[in-house]
């Protein structure tokens, strides 16, 4: 995505929407369709920075003449497509996909999921209390930020993120498989022994809090952490002569994190260490 | 990139192992000491890179000779390859032939599953596991379907060094387990492949003919019962008419999908992106399948072939046979075979002196179910965790290493070897107009006579049990495999074509037929069903990776309840079920529920 239009007008398909019939711009997917016709899809794992990995699943749609739901957020819109976004099919596996997830990860933290379980009337409960979850204890193991991989839905941003898509740094990858797949660096290690240069920017696409600012898990753990109460406030920042766009969150005063605007078109809510976690100096009043 | 390996150093020997597949390190970028010309250069970029493909090699280089594979082996083939340690590492942990904590030399694979289960595996591993406790140099690892079905309960000992040592106990007792186990070098020889076909020796048979008539290791054996005809008609049709008679003969692919083998060619042979190529896929792990090894381990020379007219109809030059880690006498005569067609110009630069160039590379497994999926599978070999990939783009237009690939599994490629000889119509003919030409299916359980069958499609289920002498007491037959479905016994004469079974309600699947006996109890058999997906999902998406864990535990809970008791459980799993099949990613998620459903709709498991 990139808030400057290149290249040349693209040419519309037509298709149908629940009966509708709607235009798109070739390469669109039926996400964009659906949004751009103001529907409401759910979404986890896609994000509007990096090409969706459609692994959660939770954007399913019928199209017409296809055995199986087919993932909104990553399939193509192709001419003379009949897709229905709200059929009883449709709204089935999402229910179970939102209960699937909702009792085996923590999902506290992850904006929107709420809403979704009870409009769609999920019951993670009913799996009874034996269910497996993800156990895990949040990794803590340096100063800038923490995993916490007991809310991880394995939607494969970060991985994405940290690699071939942005940053080509490559530190974490998913390891082992089925529901003992985790996201990792080499033999499980400590970040601080990994490839890992802080550049956060897979906290920044990460959609349930499972990574986050050591500030914000802190200030979590502590009972502090009130977003109703923070600015965000985007500036540029101050270290080097590229540009990048900082939005400081601020809460009584101190900055709490750093995130960046993801329609910036140079750099796409990518930062390095000192944009994203280089904030000390500016609240250092002694 | 800026690759960061860490300080972890290799021992002699893992270096050796990961030498002797890449050759010696030239510079210090790779691993070697520092030289002074080092200095004045970096290595790395888009050549390194390319050698990713040679990761899962690697990782069993390393696991072959030591057993396991250390931070120091593992540092050193990502800097040998240009592969970030984080992914390699993903990819490592990924399959279950792979150990990345120490353990002895040599493991011990028992199979529990499904016809071992009914022949007595509970009892075997515990025998063995008692006998070879901690300190006696063995890892016992229970694990999923060996593909010695016929010869259940079976066991593969593997015991690392140089070179690795492999060994087969099947069917086998604690006792021959044990032995296997701690003497894998002096084992005695696996019964020849023929010996897994009852019907050994029966002229009409067309796919089997050669299986213990010709001698596997011997090229000009296999010219002499009609090897290599199929190829020189091929060259004689040219690639387009070798594509219309596949068409013509109405050859399906014989993996499960049942897609029509000459489209995908056709669709392959003319997309524009270059090169092409073409992937067998060796990799049969559905539970109870066997047919693929019997095929490669009795006539390998048939399949060398085979892929040489395929990849000469799809326009490919190389060849990838993707090889099922657990199968190492398949893998020893493909290779020997592969390369006495190498050095008898029937592979290579100037395949029969035609001016065509094709050849065949293998690459063997590790252990995963999921790698028999076409796309996991170019993913596996590419050096990247096997997960499947979303289609579309399909194979045909993206496949392996990005380019247009026809995949075929090895039953499917055998195939056009009758279709050229014969002839289209010749071929056409036999069968049912629906589903055409012999068919092979691997029948074990509670049979007489267990083993690879060739019946042309529309023979019943009846007459294939009848010929393997069915036994007493018949409860459940298994249609299809793990992804398939369960029969009554009252239901043997569904014909055995694609619509045949279609219109029964069930599958055909990849042709396995396991028959089981009342004495094996069937919730006992549907929890087997259900570890195995759960152990085998990719993980990757959350319909299969959570799903097929509910599914496990609810069965868990109704194991012992039936009726009313088990009904919310039975609704929790048809609700999940559901889901299953209309959002996972690929067909192991699709399928993970069809047997547990069969089982409670047909044979009403819990009533
Ligand atoms: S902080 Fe940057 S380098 Fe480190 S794991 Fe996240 S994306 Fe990769
Ligand atoms: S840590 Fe976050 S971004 Fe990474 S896979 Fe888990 S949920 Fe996705
Ligand atoms: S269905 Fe299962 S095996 Fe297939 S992609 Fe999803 S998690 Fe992986
Ligand atoms: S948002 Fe589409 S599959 Fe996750
Ligand atoms: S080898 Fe045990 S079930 Fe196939």
């Amino acid at each position: 995505m990139t808030a400057i239009p290149l290249g040349t007008p693209r040419r519309l398909l037509e298709f149908t929407l629940d009966g509708e019939p709607v235009r798109a711009p070739e390469g669109s997917t039926i996400l964009d369709a659906c949004r751009s016709a103001g529907k409401d899809v759910p979404t986890l794992c896609q994000g509007d920075t990096l090409t969706p990995k459609n692994a959660c699943r939770l954007c399913v749609v019928e199209v017409e003449g296809a055995r199986t739901l087919a993932p909104a957020c990553s399939r193509g819109a192709e001419e003379g497509m009949r897709v229905r976004t709200d059929t009883e099919r449709v709204r089935h596996s999402r229910r179970i996909v939102l209960e699937l997830l909702a009792s085996s990860v923590d999902l506290s933290t992850t904006p929107g999921v709420a809403g979704w379980i009870e409009e769609y009337g999920a019951e993670p409960d009913r799996y009874g209390p034996d269910a497996a979850r993800v156990e895990e204890e949040p990794r803590i193991d340096n100063t800038l930020y923490v995993r916490d991989y007991a809310k991880c839905v394995l939607c494969y941003k970060c991985v994405d993120a940290c690699g071939d898509q942005w940053q080509n740094t490559f530190a974490i990858s998913v390891s082992g498989r089925g529901f003992d797949a985790r996201i990792a660096v080499e033999h499980d290690a400590p970040l601080t022994d990994s490839a890992c240069v802080y550049c956060g920017n897979c906290i920044e696409v990460c959609p349930t809090g499972a990574l986050s600012f050591r500030s914000e898990f802190d200030m979590r753990e502590a009972g502090t952490w009130d977003e109703s109460a923070q600015t965000a406030t985007t500036t540029v920042c101050a270290y080097c002569g590229v540009g990048c766009n900082l939005t400081l969150h601020v809460q009584d005063n101190e900055i709490v994190k750093v995130t960046s605007p993801h329609d910036n078109p140079v750099t796409h809510g990518n930062l390095c260490i000192k944009g994203r976690f280089g904030y000390q100096h500016v609240q250092n009043r002694d | 990139m800026d690759l960061h390996f860490g300080d972890s150093k290799p021992t002699d020997e893992e270096r050796a192992a990961v030498d002797a597949l890449l050759g010696p390190p030239e510079s210090s970028w790779e691993g070697a000491d520092r030289s002074d010309a080092d200095l004045r250069w970096a290595r790395g970029g888009r050549e390194a890179r390319a050698r990713r493909d040679l990761l899962l090699p690697g990782l069993h280089a390393v696991n072959d000779r030591v057993g396991w594979i250390s931070e120091g082996a593992l540092g050193y083939l990502c800097r040998r390859l240009t592969v970030p340690p984080a992914e390699a590492y993903g990819v490592a942990t990924f399959y279950a032939m792979f150990s990345l904590k120490p353990r002895p030399a040599t493991v011990l694979h028992v199979c529990t599953d499904l016809a071992c289960m009914a022949a007595g595996a509970q009892q075997l591993c515990e025998g063995v596991e008692s006998r070879l406790g901690p300190g006696s140099g063995v890892t016992v690892q229970r694990g999923p379907c060996l593909g010695l079905c016929e010869r259940a309960p079976a066991a593969l000992a593997v015991r690392a060094g140089d070179p690795v040592r492999t060994a087969v106990a099947a069917p086998a007792t604690v006792e021959r387990a044990v032995l296997t186990a701690s003497a894998p070098g002096s084992a005695a020889e696996e019964p020849p492949a023929e010996r897994a076909l009852p019907q050994a020796g029966d002229p009409s048979l067309i796919l089997l003919g050669r299986v213990g008539v010709a001698d596997p290791a011997d090229l000009d054996d296999y010219r002499a019962h009609g090897g290599y005809t199929a190829l020189r008609r091929a060259f004689a049709l040219g690639p387009a008419g070798v594509i219309r008679e596949v068409t013509d003969a109405g050859l399906v692919g014989r993996g499960g999908a049942a897609f029509p083998t000459g489209r995908k060619w056709r669709a392959t042979a003319s997309a524009p992106d270059t090169p092409h190529y073409l992937v067998c896929n060796a990799d049969e792990s559905e539970p109870g399948t066997f047919k693929d090894r019997v095929v490669m381990e009795g006539d390998p020379y048939a399949l060398v072939e085979a892929m040489t007219v395929a990849a000469y109809a799809v326009g490919a030059h190389r060849g990838y046979l993707y090889l099922r880690g657990e199968y190492p006498r398949a893998l020893r005569r493909m290779e020997h075979a592969i390369g006495q067609a190498r050095a008898r110009g029937l592979l290579g630069d100037d395949v029969l002196g035609q001016g065509y160039a094709f050849d065949i590379e293998i690459r063997r497994g590790a252990g995963a179910y999921i790698c028999g999926e076409e796309t996991a599978l170019f993913n596996s070999i590419e050096g990247h965790r096997g997960e499947p990939r979303s289609k579309p783009p399909f194979p045909v237009e993206k496949g392996l290493f990005g380019r247009p690939t026809a995949e075929n599994n090895v039953e499917t490629l055998v195939n056009v070897l009758p279709v050229l000889t014969m002839g289209a119509e010749a071929y056409a003919a036999i069968g049912t107009p629906g589903s055409t030409g012999p068919k092979l299916y691997c029948v074990s359980g509670s049979v007489e006579r267990p083993g690879v069958y060739e019946l042309p499609f529309g023979a019943t289920l009846g007459e294939l049990l009848e010929l393997a002498g069915v036994r007493e007491g018949l409860r459940a037959v298994l249609l299809g495999g793990a992804a398939g479905g369960f029969v009554r016994p009252d239901e043997l004469d569904v014909p055995l074509t694609f619509e045949g079974t279609r219109e029964a309600g069930t599958t055909l699947g990849s042709g396995v037929v396991m028959a089981f006996d009342d004495s094996v109890p069937l919730p006992r058999l549907l929890l087997r069903i259900a570890a195995f997906f759960r152990d085998e999902s990719c993980g990757q998406c959350v319909p299969c990776r959570v799903g097929t864990v509910r599914q496990e535990e609810a069965l868990h809970r109704i194991a012992e309840r039936t009726g009313a008791a088990a009904g919310d459980d039975i609704a929790l799993l048809r609700e999940v079920g559901r889901a299953m099949r209309d959002a996972s990613i690929c067909g192991l998620g699709q399928t993970a529920w069809n047997a547990v459903e069969s089982a409670i709709d047909r044979l009403g498991a819990y009533e």
